[in-house]
């Protein structure tokens, strides 16, 4: 969405979803617009301005950050992981089948991020209990589904990613 | 286990849901995810006080900011006679400020630049000379003698804006005056916000050169937005093209018209450019209509066994700046006269008083049907301190003065007829799924222990689905709500509704009312909602009346589709119509269920083989005036213990019993459920908009304005019966509200009880934990 070329402007360079995409950046761009606007990826959701809601959340090198509490500068060179590099081959992710089979989402503006996070969680835990999924997604909130089914959903990814282990 | 969308005959079945393999994948389509080629950004300033008088504005300096296109102020908006918009209550509200700001965050500039960024930095550079005026935040001063005017635009020369009342007030005080038991208690329900993850916002997108206006916006209702729209603008209403993309939820906060929304289709108008306005979070939950705010006080009369003979309630109601609610225009306090609840009262009266204060302007129905929580969490309360007064268990008072299933259709003291309810079987049921006495065993071992256990109960009637069109209307259109249903040649179908989801699973659930009824699965039938160019005009999705409405709708609809192909299968069939009978998934030849031919060999024949001189097609609309309302009920119980030393309230178990009548998905119900449980946890524990006596906002954001993240939540159990509505086509009564309606009075109750012993009988929420600690505190239960 950037209009302008000039020297307040910096090229980011970053790998996302396994792509390498560049594009123009302010330095006080927020690497959640970045993404969104600049890169046109809108599945990362933007739903506060004080790094609480979780929305925006993606994998920066494999770490999930609040990209609305990164600047877009700070990605330069490194990887991004977002929603949309979750299915591999028209088949979901384990994560995202069971949220849709738990019914872990309503409103769905929440699960981008909540998703992220969970991936997170499933390569450091692969068997999370429920205090800990519950611990785990508490930088996320959901003001939808009171986060039974999407404790259900993560704990189901769980076990499926045990049977069949499946590329993150 | 949830089921695939090709079930046959899905009504009642866990239905994977639809929508969501595109919202898993990222690929919801949300406001803010729409850009528009040319699209400019809007940014709004705000005033940083809630009573002052504006001498002055200089834009020179934000002018100078690279890219900015326009700066609106109150002044141009005059020029246009748009300063001022009708809010959905009738009264007016100020859309950029001219003259004072009567709160604090109210839209005194609108920047429209080429970036967010520039708008944003122009904003920061306009310059408002204020004068600091004294602000009114209590609404019991703002009713006083002498308290400062703030709505100066007003002929009436003080701070009320309207009395309302309902109900025999005197019966209802003879009957008080007689009554050998009285209790009396003062219940505050403070403002809370809906704040649903996605804040509101539009894209208003002016092409001079066709005169059509498409406004993309975050709309729970967006046909009575298009006419609310065509009515404050002047454009002709068919030149206006609303669209309701996916939403990231509303809870009401996106029910209302708000100023970013007029100032944004004010400057695509100007500058013939699309503009986007997407509110940051601060602005949703410090200027986006808030809710409650009621401030009750009720008495019941009772006999000493605990039978209810009166009930009386003065409430006082703030509504902040602008009288902002979202309520049907006969009930500017909504339908807070259901605050006789599951309970036989002979006789009632209340009253409500609406105010004005220096705070942000509401109040809408938040995950409610309008102050049917109020309502609701009062009537829940004051039971248990007439309860705790006879020294009866909550469970036997409520078994005492409920209304029985032969009473139905029941007519309330105060004016509404109940459709339907087993209040009784609900309750037993929640009782037994938790083994009730067992618990009450245990509470009194635990307490034997010094330990600060409760249970508390909550069996709430709701009403919901607003609704006939005698009574309900908004701004005078009729709150019916519709459907349209076509048939292609394959048999398969889309539909259309005037209400508009925000997660409810409407994809899914409409589908399987109108799959179950023409012999379809969910799969083969789209639904469609939010496109006003294309959708019936309907009321939208609020108050938990799509069910209600626009069910009842896509039933009567598919129940029309059916009698033209009743003839069309005759023909197919080569026997009479009246000799074909539809066996709930085909059309057969009476007696002979072999000859049978199903939806898609008549749609087929629709449009290649019909009968002599039928019109071609099959396709049908069906506007739904519902006849009544519906009244859903629930059961709700509740066990907390309290930690002594920091006051912190833990929900141990939580079951919520509910009769939403006749279940369309089990799945999707239980979701709502929990939801609506998890909002009423944080109504009760954690949230709320407080204001400091300058009228500052203290909580404009979600560091400080709480919601439960899954570490709070509790871990709900849910349980149903069913109770159909009998006046409803499938008997379906709605329930996306009820959790959060009945819910927090189980809490309270809850900590009430844990408390009782020691002679509480009342706490005030939300129960933070030092709120909580204090009263510990004040009685002795802690160091
Ligand atoms: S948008 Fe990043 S945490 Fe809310
Ligand atoms: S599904 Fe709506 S916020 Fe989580």
């Amino acid at each position: 969405m950037e209009s302008r070329k000039d020297d307040t402007h910096r090229m980011v360079t970053v790998t996302i979803n396994g792509e390498m995409r560049q594009g123009l950046a302010e330095p006080r761009k927020l690497l959640a617009y970045f993404i969104r606007e600049t890169l046109g990826l809108t599945g990362t959701h933007v739903g506060c301005d004080t790094t609480s809601c979780g929305a925006c959340t993606v994998l920066l090198d494999n770490e999930p950050v609040k990209s609305c509490t990164v600047l877009a500068v700070q990605a330069d060179h490194h990887q991004i992981d977002t929603v949309e590099g979750l299915e591999t081959d028209n088949v979901l992710h384990p994560l995202q089948q069971a949220f849709w089979d738990n019914h872990g989402l309503q409103c769905g503006f929440c699960t981008p991020g909540m998703l992220m996070t969970s991936v997170a969680l499933l390569q450091k835990n692969p068997h999370p209990s429920e205090s800990e999924i519950r611990h785990a997604i508490s930088g996320n909130l959901c003001r939808c589904t009171g986060y039974v089914n999407i404790v259900k959903a993560i704990t189901d990814a769980s076990h499926k990613m045990q049977q069949e282990p499946a590329e993150v | 286990m949830a089921m695939e969308a090709t079930e046959t005959r899905p009504l009642g079945k866990s239905i994977k849901r639809k929508e969501d393999p595109r919202l898993v994948r990222g690929q919801g389509r949300y406001l803010d995810d729409i850009m528009l080629p040319g699209m400019l950004y809007m940014a709004l300033a705000r005033s940083p006080y809630a009573h002052a008088r504006i001498k002055g504005i200089r834009l020179d300096q934000a002018y100078q900011v690279l890219g900015v296109k326009a700066i609106l102020t109150g002044a141009d908006l005059e020029k246009m006679n748009l300063s001022w918009m009708p809010t959905l209550a009738g009264d007016r509200q100020m859309v950029l400020a001219t003259g004072k700001v009567l709160f604090q965050y109210q839209e005194v500039a609108a920047v429209v630049a080429e970036t967010r960024a520039a708008a944003e930095d122009a904003v920061q550079l306009i310059e408002v000379d204020y004068e600091p005026l004294t602000p009114v935040v209590d609404p019991f001063v703002a009713l006083k003698a002498g308290a400062p005017l703030l709505r100066e635009d007003r002929a009436q020369k003080d701070n009320h804006i309207f009395h309302w009342e309902v109900g025999d007030r005197k019966a209802t005080d003879d009957a008080l005056a007689s009554s050998p038991v009285v209790v009396k208690e003062f219940i505050r329900m403070p403002r809370v916000h809906p704040a649903p993850v996605e804040p509101c916002g539009c894209i208003a997108d002016y092409q001079k050169s066709t005169g059509k206006l498409t406004w993309y916006v975050t709309s729970q209702a967006p046909h009575a937005h298009r006419t609310v729209l065509a009515l404050v603008s002047g454009l002709p209403e068919h030149m206006i093209h609303v669209i309701s993309p996916d939403i990231g939820g509303g809870f009401g906060n996106k029910v209302p018209v708000y100023p970013g929304y007029v100032c944004s289709v004010v400057m695509s108008l100007q500058l013939g450019r699309p503009v986007k306005w997407v509110e940051t979070r601060t602005e949703n939950i410090a200027t986006t209509n808030f809710a409650r705010d009621y401030h009750m006080t009720a008495e019941i009369g009772a006999t000493p066994d605990g039978v209810v003979m009166a009930l009386k309630v003065a409430t006082i109601a703030d509504h902040g700046a602008f009288d902002a609610a979202a309520d049907p225009s006969k009930f500017p306090a909504g339908l807070f006269s259901i605050v006789t609840g599951s309970y036989d009262f002979p006789v009632a009266f209340a009253e409500v008083d609406g105010v004005y204060t220096n705070k942000a302007p509401g109040g809408v129905a938040y995950r409610c049907s309008f102050r049917v929580t109020e309502a609701s969490y009062l009537i829940e309360r004051v039971i248990n301190t007439l309860a705790l007064r006879l020294n009866l268990d909550p469970a036997e008072i409520r078994r005492r003065n409920f209304i029985r299933p032969e009473q139905f259709p029941y007519q309330s003291p105060l004016g509404w007829t109940y459709d339907s309810g087993n209040y009784r079987a609900t309750l037993n049921e929640a009782l037994n799924l938790l083994d009730y006495e067992q618990m009450r065993k245990q509470q009194a071992e635990r307490r034997a222990h010094g330990e600060l256990v409760g249970i508390g109960l909550s069996t709430f009637t709701e009403i919901v689905g607003a609704g006939p069109s005698n009574t309900f209307d908004i701004l005078g259109i009729k709150m019916f709500d519709s459907c349209e249903i076509r048939i292609h040649p394959t048999g398969k179908a889309i539909a259309r509704l005037g209400t508009r989801h925000q997660g409810q699973g409407h994809e899914t659930t409409f589908a399987q009312v109108i799959a179950d009824e023409l012999g379809l699965t969910t799969a083969d039938v789209l639904i469609e909602e939010g496109d006003t160019d294309t959708a019936p005009y309907g009321l939208g999705t609020y108050a938990s009346r799509s069910t209600p409405t626009a069910g009842g709708a896509a039933a009567l609809a598919a129940r029309r589709i059916r009698q033209k192909a009743t003839q069309i299968a005759a023909h197919l069939l080569e026997v009479a119509p009246e000799d074909v009978e539809w066996n709930g998934e085909k059309f057969a030849a009476k007696g002979l269920q072999s000859r049978a031919v199903g939806m898609s060999e008549v749609a087929l024949a629709a449009y290649t083989n019909l009968p002599e001189g039928m019109e071609p097609g099959l396709e049908a609309t069906y506007y739904y005036d519902p006849p009544n309302l519906t009244f859903p009920n629930g059961a709700y119980v509740a066990m907390v213990s309290i930690d002594r030393g920091t006051g912190e309230v833990k929900v141990e178990r939580f079951i919520a019993v509910d009769d939403c009548g006749t279940v369309i998905n089990p799945m999707v119900v239980d979701g709502q459920v929990h939801g609506g449980l998890t909002e009423g946890f944080g109504i009760a524990f954690m949230q709320e908009i407080a204001y400091d006596e300058d009228g500052n906002n203290l909580a404009p954001n979600f560091m400080e304005y709480l919601v439960p993240t899954a570490v709070e939540a509790p871990h709900w159990e849910t349980g149903r019966t069913v109770t159909p509505s009998p006046h409803h086509p499938i008997g379906a009564k709605g329930v996306g509200e009820s959790p959060n309606v009945g819910s927090p009075a189980a809490f309270v109750n809850a900590v009430v009880d844990a408390l009782s012993p020691y002679g509480v009988t009342n706490v005030e929420i939300p129960l933070f934990p030092w709120k909580v600690w204090n009263v510990l505190k004040e009685h002795g239960l802690t160091e």
